[in-house]
């Protein structure tokens, strides 16, 4: 039924996709092929003109074009195979032969279905629509997501409003705050729901605080005018249920909404395939390999949770691509009868911390140090991060600050957990549990 | 000199339009907005009524019937999206069963086929989906779903097919009687005519008015609706109405032929015929009133609109020759059910016409028009055949609705096609899905501008005003 059969595809040509990619070429795989929808590889950091890209991968300051640029070169000196302009459309596998079936389409080859053994999900997220937000008001012209605008701006050079009002405090529309300020437009104010902001700490102080622009926190967006073309917008405060306060409305004219309101991971393709998804994250749930409820079947970058930096989305596809080609090559997987159910471990969340990537770890699995990476659900100021082995501590990390826009991340040792979950078992333990959770200072 | 100038090119107007092509006449449609389908035509229920609800030996009545009976084949000759889905009202307090045996027994001097009342447990198996305070409800085998957009394209593509021209962009201004007929004047130049067919929806009275001493009163009464994702769209299979209770009007919550979810609408009167816009209110009352038919309301928005429906103080539809006005025929009042009753309308006034100034049938007519393909529709076998034909089908631009630039060109390049984003979307989809249209709109835009050989900054949402681009980077630094 297949057109053609593969190791390894990749859906997604993005920062992700590609370093996934690399990672598993280096590993051995040389059957393999990323697929892209757009026509250029490097997803969408080839619009993020803007620098402070890769500080931690490469130790330097490099813009989004050039940080997926130095992943091309590497994918392609490896010989990776890549199709652009090329749309995975289904995905299902055999749960008999474990198969993967990827059906795609491109203007050269029409409809065509591989058939893989594994494939590493690398299919970014997309903003958070005005429609999702149910923003009352008329729906006319000059309404854009952050992203949408920073594509007219940085890729076709046009400008896609004057006067500018920037709902939501995302890293993108703080980001846009500066580039539309930059390009000639007035940026008139950022409205933020929450008391917090969304986006980086650094952002804030380079995009808006440099530019004079004001944050407004609390507030929201009650009222869209303008039947054509956006003419204004009323903004107002919102009280602790982040219910709109009335009387404290204000009224902005600007010709221009942006919308920064929050990045959902783009899982279409993974919800056909029938992966366990978390509700958190809108991602799919995954062990310490990345890899989902469907044996073969990783994910990585911000299909599985929206990152702040692509450092970090290369460092999880890198493990994604190592992982993906052990399993081709033969390694365990979590439905391998022969690995001992009892040694999964699975990582509870509580008290302010929403989710955990990954979710559960095998300590067999896992490398000597493993990074699991979460988010706070609310601004946290001296607080302690606590890690526990059932009762037991691991760690107790204070910290000064933590917030929602910021990922925060622990790190687990092998050896520790190997000990820990042997000893859980002798003593009875048939499930154990690891607890990440916010805790007042002691 | 035209035959017949019709002014509106909403559901009405064009399904008028489309009847009158059938014989030998000379026919304009005058629209004021860039598009077909622009007014109430592309913001209401998406309902094929059965018919129970509008009062016996009314028009809307009459038509609702014939219009209901017309559209399973309408859909198949013109090729639009429409389901018999079944409808149900539902009553949530055993204090107002007499509305529901009422309802019933109008339905049935109505004559519309197959209505009986269903009690809870039968109404659980019906439509697993429904609230558990639904005590029984009115089950209306004949009601149907419908695309809008696609009915209304539909109609006015075949006319235009047939031979009927369509100015856009031409907004009425005056209407004066003279010898012949009538002098139109417009915001783009005079024309003559000796018949004019007055289906300006909220506008009509305006207009009936300019020539009739009996004059009209149309109010127009805002619907606000909120769309949800598809992946809730499974959650009923039925509409479902409800019964009127202390808190007013109820809402419904329906599937649309597309799969989405979609609840409203609230019922308010306002003064500005274009005010077309969602309320924190309004929204918050759909939602609220929803959640009563159904267990559990998602909580799943990919958008909310409002659309105005054309009442007219009588209560029913007003259609005919107007009295002091020969040659002046309104379609006015057309409010729920219109969408249902419009090819009914279409037939009422051509046969109107026909009494009125007899024309001959035309030789050739084209009674069926085939709509744009949809790739995420299309079977396999479809998809292969399409790209084959012109391989701009596999290339995906609304990855949210799998919208290929293949359909969008079609959509340009059909008889009235797409000149607007908006344009393009009613007529294929491409950015009604869950990012509406925040990966897609550059794109569309540059394809249209291609195709239309434009600028880019030419290209609207909606007709002149509505432009999306407003200069290049840095020029007023």
């Amino acid at each position: 039924m297949s057109d053609r059969k593969l190791d390894l595809v990749i859906i997604g040509g993005g920062p992700a996709g590609l370093a996934a990619a690399a990672a598993a070429s280096e590993a051995g795989v040389k059957d393999l092929l990323v697929i892209e929808r757009d026509r250029k590889l490097g997803g969408i950091l080839n619009q993020c003109i803007h620098n402070g890209f890769g500080l931690h991968t490469f130790k330097e300051e490099l813009t989004g074009p050039e940080y997926a640029d130095r992943y091309i070169k590497k994918t392609q000196a490896l010989g990776v195979p890549f199709l652009t302009d090329t749309m995975v459309v289904d995905l299902s596998w055999d749960q008999e032969t474990g198969a993967k079936f990827v059906t795609a389409m491109n203007k050269e080859s029409g409809l065509f279905v591989i058939e893989a053994k594994a494939v590493i999900l690398a299919m970014g997220c997309r903003e958070r629509a005005r429609g999702a937000l149910n923003i009352p008001g008329y729906r006319p012209a000059g309404i854009y997501s952050a992203g949408t605008a920073q594509y007219y701006v940085n890729i076709e050079g046009r400008m896609p409003g004057k006067e500018v009002v920037i709902l939501g405090s995302g890293d993108i529309g703080l980001i846009m705050a500066r580039r539309m300020t930059l390009e000639g437009a007035k940026v008139k104010v950022v409205a933020e729901l929450m008391p917090y902001s969304g986006g980086l700490k650094r952002n804030i102080v380079q995009c808006l605080n440099d530019f004079d622009i004001p944050l407004k926190l609390s507030h929201t967006l009650v009222d869209i005018k303008g039947k054509k073309r956006v003419e204004g917008v009323t903004i107002a405060q919102v009280d602790e249920n982040r219910k709109p306060i009335p009387g404290t409305e204000e009224y902005y004219s600007c010709d221009t909404l942006l919308l920064s309101c929050g990045l959902i991971p783009e899982n279409e393709l993974s919800l056909m395939l029938g992966v366990e998804m978390s509700p958190v994250t809108g991602g799919a749930l995954v062990n310490e390999s990345l890899e989902t409820s469907i044996p073969g079947v990783y994910a990585c970058g911000n299909v599985l949770h929206v990152h702040d930096l692509v450092d970090y989305v290369s460092g999880e596809a890198d493990t994604a691509g190592r992982n993906a080609a052990a399993f081709l090559q033969g390694a365990q997987t979590q439905n391998d009868t022969n690995v001992k159910k009892e040694t999964e471990i699975k990582i509870r969340t509580v008290d302010g911390v929403r989710y955990s990537v990954p979710a559960t770890v095998r300590p067999e699995h896992m490398s000597d140090m493993l990074t699991v990476r979460f988010r706070v659900g609310n601004e946290y100021r001296d607080k302690v991060l606590a890690v526990y082995f059932e009762d037991e501590p691991l760690m107790k990390l204070p910290k000064r600050i933590m917030a929602p826009g910021e990922m925060e991340q622990i790190i687990l040792q092998k050896k520790k957990l190997e000990e820990l979950a042997e000893k859980a078992l002798a003593a009875g333990v048939s499930a154990p549990q690891i607890t990440i959770r916010v805790e007042e200072k002691a | 000199m035209y035959d017949i100038i019709i002014i509106g090119a909403g559901v009405t107007g064009s399904a008028i339009a489309r009847e009158l092509s059938k014989r030998k006449r000379k026919i304009l449609v005058l629209e004021k907005e860039s598009d077909i389908c622009e007014g109430t035509s592309k913001a209401n229920s998406g309902i094929a009524h059965s018919g129970y609800d509008a009062a016996p030996g009314s028009l809307k009545a009459k038509l609702n019937i014939r219009g209901s009976r017309m559209m399973e084949q309408l859909s198949k000759e013109l090729d639009f999206p429409y389901k018999r889905n079944g409808s149900l009202v539902l009553c949530f307090d055993e204090a107002d069963r007499g509305k529901l045996e009422d309802l019933l027994e109008r339905g049935r001097k109505n004559g519309v086929e197959g209505l009986r009342i269903v009690e809870r447990e039968e109404l659980k198996s019906l439509e697993p989906g429904v609230s558990d305070r639904a005590v029984a409800a009115l089950y209306a085998p004949t009601g149907g779903i419908v695309c809008p957009f696609g009915l209304t394209y539909a109609l006015a593509e075949n006319a235009a097919v047939n031979g009927v021209e369509f100015q856009l962009n031409t907004k009425v201004e005056t209407i004066e009687k003279t010898q012949e007929g009538y002098r139109i004047r417009t915001s783009r130049g005079e024309f003559v005519t000796r018949f004019v067919i007055n289906a300006a929806g909220v506008y009509a009275a305006d207009l009936h008015n300019q020539v009739c001493e009996k004059k009209l009163r149309i109010t127009p009464r805002k619907g606000e609706y909120c769309l949800m994702d598809k992946q809730v769209g499974g959650l009923v299979t039925h509409t479902l109405f409800q019964l009127p209770t202390a808190l007013g009007k109820g809402i419904l919550v329906t599937p649309t032929v597309h799969g989405n979810l979609l609840t409203g609408p609230t019922a308010l009167d306002v003064e500005d015929p274009e005010d077309v816009s969602t309320t924190a209110a309004g929204l918050s009352e759909v939602l609220t009133k929803a959640a009563m038919s159904v267990g559990n309301l998602p909580n799943k928005p990919i958008t909310s609109f409002s659309g105005l429906r054309a009442h007219e103080a009588g209560g029913d539809f007003v259609i005919g020759q107007a009295p002091d006005a020969p040659g002046f025929i309104d379609a006015a009042g057309i409010e729920s059910p219109g969408l249902t009753c419009a090819p009914a309308i279409g037939e009422y006034v051509a046969q109107l016409l026909q009494e009125l100034d007899p024309a001959p049938e035309k030789e050739g007519f084209i009674a069926t028009r085939k709509g744009i393909p949809s790739m995420a529709l299309a079977t396999p076998e479809e998809k292969d055949a399409l790209i084959r034909e012109d391989p701009a089908y596999a290339h995906v631009i609304c990855r949210c609705e799998l919208v290929t630039e293949g359909e969008i060109l079609n959509a340009i390049r059909r008889p009235l096609g797409a000149t607007t984003l908006d344009g393009i979307k009613r007529r294929t989809r491409a950015g009604m899905g869950r990012c509406q249209a925040g990966f897609c709109s550059p794109k569309t835009v540059a394809i249209l501008a291609r195709e239309l050989g434009v600028d880019e900054s030419e290209i609207t949402k909606s007709g002149d005003g509505s432009q999306f681009i407003t200069g290049k980077d840095k020029e007023n630094v």
